[in-house]
């Protein structure tokens, strides 16, 4: 019998020859990242266990992304908190404000997660990195801390989701709606403790950006770990990161799924999550009527250059709405200076939209963009739980950056269909 | 082990991490802190109503979304002796093992539970008791491996432990 490419990693890395469903391991991790909230914690549990030193300071990566530029004086002691100890530790990955960046926007960029790899991250959307054909999951801080301390995460392998995606992408459609889509059809609790597989011929042809938005969203149906089977296009883009060895590994033909999903794509529209929870995606045409006060283009989800290039094709020549902020966040300095050089940045100040320096601020209400009591917001962020945003009687709805932008435009939730 | 007594709250489906304890106080994690803001944005008198030793009691998918550990935090330092759902999101319930918050999966006692019921809680035989419907029911167990971390005292003593600190 075969096996799938989570478990295929998995054991890799827990000294077995195979391991099924069900059984719990101990992992040896190969990069653990934490970040402005979840690392003060960590670092507090991990001086509680007594370590002294990292077990391998290489592969603890740090990042200051959440509430930076330091939003306040206790935002600012926690950042302080990661820095004092990266520099005791003497760790060579913290990244600090100018050059960092969203966490999971900045590690492939690094070239620090490859195909075959095992990453755990104190930060629900460290599942992004499946889609470089790594196992990565989130976990909470303490458990960062013990894997710190010993190099080794204990975890529970996976039953595998097979999501077959056929048929081509219609236009304005990306990543962003291919796994707003597959929450609406699966629910978010579809996939819980599970690993959502993404495959067909549509996941082939789709880009990595766009393989980064579906696997970071994995977490809003529950799952451990969304993954794609590492393939030329990833290894053209490892090559574009970095020169060192890595180990990939693909699913087999006769793996075991727990079960299958097939999604044509051929009618899927541009899609959008009502508020509250992301499963209520919809497609555009049916969101009609939605004033907004904001729009979102940005976050570990929708914040890559790729993402950027989108909104400023449907903004060129455009203004944003007189009753619109409009707030595009790069989510590095790379992809920032990046959308300077292209001339994106004028596009975006020219129409009217205030860009920003990266930051993961308003995805989750913490500044950069908090909205008040009735405000709606159109987000290419990841979650529209209540009070997500800012206030709970705020509104957030999730969509890609070209719907997003055009919305920006109008006013109202809209599709990039109805400016041209 | 000893016994745990308290009334229930019951609240529904995917009780998330952000309404468990929102974004705009993660910058602390001084359990105290965090306690005073508890499931403010689901429940803002929740605070206010919750005694030491409460309970409680929600549907599917409990603590999804972030992986915030400031939620399982808040929750005991706010008094809550025990969650009691119909599922669990795998982080929270990680989280939850590792601050040393019990987490018991019984859909059956969430569906009869009524809010202001008196429970008590034998953690040792996964007994969930209603006392005020005079009911009685048997939580999932915890699965051996996990066991090993909740007898060891949680994860840091379990990590003290492997590495003979």
């Amino acid at each position: 019998m075969g096996h799938t490419v989570t478990e295929k990693i998995l054991a890799a890395h827990s000294g077995h020859d195979e391991v099924h469903p069900g059984r719990f391991i101990m992992a040896r991790v190969d990069l653990m990242l934490g970040n402005d909230v979840t690392a003060p914690l960590a670092i507090e549990e991990f001086r509680k266990v007594g370590a002294g030193r990292l077990a391998d300071q290489a592969k603890v990566v740090l990042v200051a992304d959440h509430a930076t530029p330091n939003k306040d004086i206790k935002a600012a002691e926690a950042c302080r908190v990661m820095r004092d100890f990266s520099r005791e530790q003497g760790m060579e990955h913290f990244f600090d404000v100018g050059r960092g960046g969203i966490e999971h926007a900045l590690l492939p960029e690094e070239g620090l997660v490859a195909p075959g790899e095992c990453v755990i991250g104190a930060d629900s959307h460290t599942c992004t990195y499946g889609a470089l054909g790594a196992f990565a999951t989130g976990v909470g801080s303490t458990d960062l801390a013990a894997t710190m301390a010993t190099g080794e995460c204990w975890l529970r392998v996976p039953e595998s989701v097979k999501v077959v995606f056929r048929g081509q992408r219609r236009r304005w459609v990306g990543g962003k709606d291919l796994i707003l889509y597959l929450i609406g059809q699966i629910g978010v609790s579809g996939a819980r403790y599970q690993a959502l597989e993404f495959c067909g011929e549509t996941i082939e042809a789709l880009p990595v950006a766009g393989r980064l938005t579906m696997c970071n969203m994995a977490i809003e149906a529950g799952a451990k770990n969304g993954i794609i089977n590492p393939d030329a296009i990833t290894h053209d883009f490892m090559k574009s990161v970095t020169s060192r060895p890595y180990q990939a590994v693909v699913s087999d033909p006769d793996a075991r799924y727990v079960r299958t999903v097939e999604i044509d794509c051929a009618n899927i529209e541009p899609q959008v999550a009502l508020p509250h929870l992301p499963e209520n995606a919809r497609p555009v045409s049916q969101v009609k009527d939605i004033t907004i006060d904001q729009a979102v283009i940005g976050s570990c989800t929708n914040g890559r250059i790729e993402d950027l290039r989108e909104a400023g094709e449907v903004l060129k020549g455009r203004q944003v709405h007189p009753d619109v902020r409009l707030i595009v966040i790069p989510a590095t300095p790379r992809v920032h200076l990046q959308a300077i050089k292209e001339g994106l940045a004028e596009i975006f100040i020219q129409a009217g939209g205030a860009l920003s320096t990266p930051t993961c601020g308003p995805c989750l209400g913490m500044h950069m963009g908090v909205l008040a009591k009735g405000e709606r917001a159109v987000a290419t962020t990841n979650r529209n739980f209540v009070g997500r945003m800012g206030h709970p009687e705020s509104e957030v709805y999730l969509a890609g950056p070209a719907v997003a932008a055009a919305s920006a435009v109008l006013g109202r939730i809209a599709s990039p269909e109805e400016l041209s | 082990m000893s016994e745990l007594r308290g009334r229930a709250h019951v609240y529904g489906d995917n009780v998330d991490t952000d309404v468990i304890i929102p974004a705009r106080y993660l910058t602390v994690w001084d359990p105290a802190e965090l306690a005073a803001h508890c499931l403010e944005d689901l429940d803002p008198e929740f605070v206010k109503k919750v005694r030491p030793g409460d309970m409680i009691v929600a549907g599917e998918n409990f603590g999804s979304g972030s992986s915030r550990e400031h939620a399982p935090i808040a929750i005991k330092a706010a008094g809550i002796s025990c969650v009691i759902a119909k599922s669990f999101a795998r982080i929270f319930f990680r989280n939850a093992i590792n601050v040393g918050l019990p987490a018991l999966v019984c859909p059956q006692a969430v569906g009869e539970i009524k809010r202001g019921d008196e429970l008590a809680v034998d953690l040792g035989a996964g007994r969930i008791e209603n006392l005020t419907q005079g009911k009685g029911y048997q939580a999932e167990p915890f699965p051996e491996f996990l066991q090993h971390i909740i007898a060891a005292g949680g994860l840091v003593p379990y990590t003290q432990k492997r590495l003979a600190l």
